[in-house]
Parts: C-alpha cells; sequence; structure tokens
C-alpha cells in the first residue's frame, strides 16, 4: 500500500504515469464514471480550504464513489483533543482512502504510522502539498508540453509557501530547469531548500528581488499567497502582504508564450485584469487539479 | 597544584576527552541519574591534547548503558571500556543515523509539539555537516551545536 505524503513518495515514472491517467481521464471522462464505485474518501480537514478539499471530493464522485469527512478541526473530535493518530485508527473502519490536510507540518506521516489505507497529504503547515505539486505538473506538461528546459519564475512566499517546495522538489528531476527566486528579503527560500535542493542537483537559480527585472525571462511564473496564517505577527504580514501585484503592464514585459500559474486562493497578488490574459492559466489549474486527483485515486486504490 | 584522584573501575565505562563543560549535558542525555552505581565527574581535568577537558567515570555492567547518544553530542570523545580493571576496548563513536527522543524538534509548527505520546525522531541527512533533520517537519539540528 502506497501513500502520498511528499512529491519524493513517487519517482519520476510513476508522476508521469499519473500525469498521462490524467490526461487520458480529461479526454474521455466517461471511461471512469463507475470504477470507484462503493469506495469512499475522508476528506480529512483540520485546516479550512475551498480548492483542495472540494477537488479531492470532486474527483472521487467523478469516479463513481462516495464521500465523507470533515472540513475544520472544531467539527471534529481533535477539538476535544483527539490526537491524530486515534482519529485515523477509527476512519480507516469508515473509509478506503483518505486525503488529510493539517495545519502541523509532518501530520500526514503521523496518520501515515497508523493508517491501513492510502493517505494522501493534502497541505501539513508550511511544508507539503504534494497534490497541488501533480496540477501544477499536469498544467505545465499539458499547456507547455514539456516537464523539462524550462526556466521558472516562483514569486511571493517561497519561505512559507508549501506549494514552492513540493514543486521545486519535483521539477530538479527534469532535465535543465533553471529557478528564478522572486520575493522580499524575509521571505526567501529556506536554506535548506537552496543547500538540500537546489545546490545538490546542481540546479541553476538566482535570486530577485523585483518581478519587473526577470518576466522577459521566464516560461513559467508560478504565483503565491502571501499566507496570513503562517505569521505570528500580523504586522510582518501586513508589511508583505501586497509586496508583489502582477498586472497588465507587467504582462507586456513577459514572453508570448509564458504561462501564468497560481495555487490560489489569491487575494491581491494578481490583478483581476490579468485573468483575460490568455497566459493566465489558474483557472484551468484548478480543473486539472481535479483529473490528476482522479488520477492519484485510481492510483492508490489500484484500481488500474 | 594538588592531584585528584579517582579510583579504578571494575567493570564500566570511562569517558575521557569530553569538551570542557559538557559532562553534565553528557550526564543528562545518557540518564545517569536514573543509574544505581557509582559516577565520577572530573570537570576541567588538565589534557595536553585539549587544554582542559571533563572525564566520566561510570562503574555498571557495560550493557546497562546506550552509548550511541555519544557520537550524536561529540563523536570524539575517546569511550574505554573497562572489565576487571583493564580497558578492554576503545570504542569509536560515530553518527548514529537517527536519535529518539534526545532532543525535541523546536518548531511550534512541527506536529510533534501536540501529538500525545508521538516520539521526537531526527534522522541524519548529512555526515559531514553533522546535520540532522526532523523526521517529520524537516527542521534542522547541527550535531555538535546541541
Amino acid at each position: 500500500m502506497k501513500h502520498l505524503i511528499s512529491p519524493l513518495d513517487l519517482s519520476t515514472k510513476e508522476i508521469d504515469d499519473i500525469l498521462e491517467l490524467a490526461e487520458d481521464i480529461e479526454k474521455r471522462p466517461d471511461k471512469y464514471t463507475d470504477i470507484c464505485k462503493g469506495k469512499k474518501l475522508a476528506t480529512l480537514f483540520y485546516e479550512s480550504s475551498t480548492r483542495t478539499r472540494l477537488s479531492h471530493e470532486a474527483a472521487m464522485l467523478n469516479l463513481g464513489g462516495s464521500i465523507l469527512g470533515f472540513s475544520s478541526s472544531d467539527a471534529s473530535s481533535a477539538a476535544k483533543g483527539e490526537s491524530v493518530a486515534d482519529t485515523i485508527r477509527t476512519v480507516c473502519c469508515y473509509a478506503d482512502i483518505i486525503a488529510m490536510r493539517h495545519p502541523k507540518e509532518g501530520a500526514p506521516i503521523v496518520a501515515a504510522n497508523y493508517s491501513s489505507i492510502p493517505i494522501i497529504n493534502a497541505g501539513d503547515g508550511g511544508h507539503e502539498h504534494p497534490t497541488q505539486t501533480l496540477t501544477d505538473l499536469l498544467t505545465i506538461r499539458a499547456e507547455k508540453g514539456r516537464l523539462d528546459n524550462l526556466t521558472v519564475g516562483m514569486c511571493g512566499d517561497l519561505k512559507f509557501g508549501r506549494t514552492v517546495h513540493s514543486l521545486i522538489h519535483a521539477l530538479v528531476r527534469y532535465r535543465n530547469i533553471k529557478f528564478i527566486l522572486i520575493s522580499p528579503e524575509e521571505l526567501r527560500l529556506p536554506s535548506y531548500m537552496l543547500q538540500d535542493v537546489l545546490v545538490k542537483h546542481n540546479i541553476k537559480y538566482i535570486q530577485a528581488e523585483k518581478l519587473e527585472e526577470v518576466m522577459s525571462e521566464l516560461d513559467i511564473l508560478y504565483m503565491t499567497r502571501v499566507q496570513k496564517e503562517r505569521f505570528f505577527n500580523e504586522e510582518d504580514y501586513i508589511r508583505m502582504k501586497d509586496f508583489y501585484i502582477l498586472d497588465a503592464d507587467k504582462m507586456k514585459m513577459a514572453k508570448s508564450d509564458m504561462l501564468v500559474l497560481h495555487p490560489l486562493p489569491r487575494v491581491n497578488e494578481i490583478h483581476p485584469e490579468v485573468d483575460k490574459d490568455p497566459r493566465a492559466i489558474y483557472f484551468k489549474q484548478v480543473q486539472y487539479g481535479v483529473y490528476v486527483r482522479m488520477a492519484l485515486i485510481l492510483t492508490l486504490l489500484e484500481l488500474i | 597544584m594538588s592531584t585528584l584522584n579517582v579510583g579504578g573501575i571494575l567493570e564500566g565505562f570511562v569517558l575521557d576527552h569530553i569538551p570542557a563543560g559538557k559532562s553534565m549535558q553528557i550526564y543528562g542525555y545518557l540518564n545517569l541519574d536514573k543509574l544505581d552505581c557509582c559516577v565520577a565527574i572530573i570537570k576541567n581535568a588538565k589534557s595536553n591534547k585539549m587544554g582542559k577537558k571533563d572525564i566520566i567515570k561510570i562503574e555498571c555492567p557495560i550493557d546497562h548503558i546506550d552509548l550511541d547518544i555519544l557520537g550524536f553530542i561529540d563523536h570524539t570523545i575517546t569511550v574505554n571500556i573497562i572489565k576487571h580493571k583493564v580497558i578492554v576496548e576503545k570504542r569509536q563513536l560515530d553518527l548514529p543515523k537517527e536519535i529518539i527522543n534526545i532532543v525535541h524538534c523546536k518548531n511550534p509548527r512541527c506536529i510533534t509539539s501536540i501529538e500525545q505520546g508521538l516520539e521526537h525522531i531526527f534522522l541524519l541527512t548529512d555526515k559531514n555537516k553533522e546535520t540532522y533533520r526532523c523526521k517529520y517537519c524537516e527542521e534542522k539540528i547541527i550535531s555538535r551545536n546541541v
């Protein structure tokens, strides 16, 4: 039995297989409508989410399965002090697969230690968010036609942004990837990511503070939100939250085939005027998220 | 200057070349306070190699102490194993691959900060830099800085 806790739990071959399956699901959805009939997905969301929870639930429903779960820790026995280990051992009696989001980093590892059914990490604090990574990879591959030979700009909160960390982990395994890391100094990529991932894999990268100075170099611009919930200090959050705003003027500096991705939700970091630019594909990315989670559920349940 | 004499031991350990000032930390990590045996701590002893050093002598059966943790604290410490008052082995210390419940993860976002009964586990991720990372959140610690 396999879990998905970190993107590195999957080999590039396994990732390629999931992306291929997701592409087939996109092309021939009818083929998959009943494949999970009788199976149940439990969504255990100790932290609120719109897209990730609904996306997992939509994926299971599209496959003909059922869903159950909770959408905040207040609605679960966690509010009474129940441990993750006990909750998981209980939910294993009700479901066939679990998608779990938890504000504490490493919680899905604890869950996997006690689970008799596959665990999908749907985000653990500022640590990992592997299903978003699969979504991002599928979006890039489907829209760009490749996952290698890319200059990828990561912009915004690179310190706490788990989607950024997970995507970097995944992309360094492909050939000729260059990163441009755009952030204020306080929100730079943690040193362990620089040293243990980029330097270790001989990946080219530069750090920049101004988005407009690097726009013309990018094949992909991955925008992120400065997340209020990651700050202990409100003042720091207010100072950082509007550091980057992507607007139509900045888009003029970009290549004609550059793509803008965002894990969403966005607040102010992408001006709504950018939405109508064909290079802005963050809402398409949401749809790819459903396909890739369908593919993941099928893979982890070994139904393919 | 007068010389302090601490008698030899029949069976047990002499931990030598402990950096001066670290002996009480090691006393704690090895849980020596819980052992019902004779322990001598010598602080700031003269050392040609180190200037000054600490030494710990422990009289106990040699399977009573897990020495792996010493490698984590400082793998340059000399461990002499004594039987019948004779040094029968000088054990080389190495960095242990994992350390359990020795240091606690300080990341307030780590699941270890709230989950009851969860062991604090750090895994050796870079031997050359003596780097360990929390199994759960990947928080970094350097063994020699602990």
